[in-house]
């Protein structure tokens, strides 16, 4: 009837083939996803926090937010 | 009298044929009770043929299609196919381009009610709380400052101390 005949298509394994492709795909881009976070939020937030103690004097600290009247069990040193 | 309410919705003909005939003979049926056609994807074979009344090309074409299938031509393979389908997978499953409408349906009343809220907020809301002004917000501001609110990412941590202004 026609030119040529169609190849016969795939009638088995469909789903199983969908799901390795599917599975494959899922599982690296959580990985890159899991990996991305990692070292672009939480790393920088480690040094971030890192820095900030490293040199941190809690009493100077203090007494500047005493001085500002942020605290209600200590006035500034004037009262 | 609440059953001849309910067959007054039904339709006085549809029930004079149907139930007051019966001593006359078998109720004529109507066109929308029989089987129809339909072009569906999910459902390949309609319940009828597309055309009902062939002419007599058609008739003669139906005699042809009982003997052997390989002395027909293409064309007349088509033309059965044609009888029995209205149209082809490829052409039931074409697009249309109803899509844009609808695109342009929501932005316009998403404009719309862009118009209805600017009316709202000017003739409807009364005016804004006090914590709103500009000296109320630099109070509550330098409050925060002085708290030291977020002074690791946040807030606080964008604020120069030595030199009482914003870190560049």
């Amino acid at each position: 009837m026609s030119a040529g005949t169609l190849a016969k298509p795939a009638m088995r394994g469909l789903l199983g083939k969908r799901l390795r492709f599917h599975l494959a795909v899922a599982f690296t881009l959580s990985l890159a996803a899991a990996a991305g976070f990692k070292f672009s939020v939480t790393e920088p937030r480690k040094q971030a926090y890192a820095e900030f103690y490293k040199n941190y004097d809690a009493m100077k600290e203090f007494e500047a937010m005493r001085e500002a009247g942020v605290f209600q069990s200590v006035r500034p040193k004037g009262q | 009298m609440i059953a001849s309410r309910a067959l007054s919705l039904v339709g006085r003909r549809a029930i004079s044929t149907s139930v007051c005939l019966r001593g006359h003979g078998v109720a004529k049926v109507e066109d929308y009770a029989l089987p129809a056609y339909f072009d569906r994807r999910e459902s390949p074979l309609p319940d009828t043929t597309f055309v009902k009344h062939l002419s007599s090309e058609q008739l003669a074409l139906k005699e042809k299609e009982k003997g052997s299938w390989a002395q027909m031509t293409d064309v007349e393979k088509l033309a059965l196919y044609r009888i029995s389908f209205n149209k082809s997978f490829a052409e039931m499953n074409t697009g249309t381009q109803e899509w844009k409408s609808v695109v342009a349906g929501v932005f316009f009343f998403i404009g719309l009610t862009g118009f209805v809220v600017m009316w709202q907020r000017k003739f409807v809301y009364g005016d804004v709380p006090p914590t709103f002004t500009e000296e109320w917000i630099a109070a509550q501001t330098q409050r925060m400052l002085d708290m030291r609110m977020n002074p690791v990412e946040g807030f606080s941590n964008k604020w120069d101390y030595e030199n009482k202004e914003w870190k560049k």
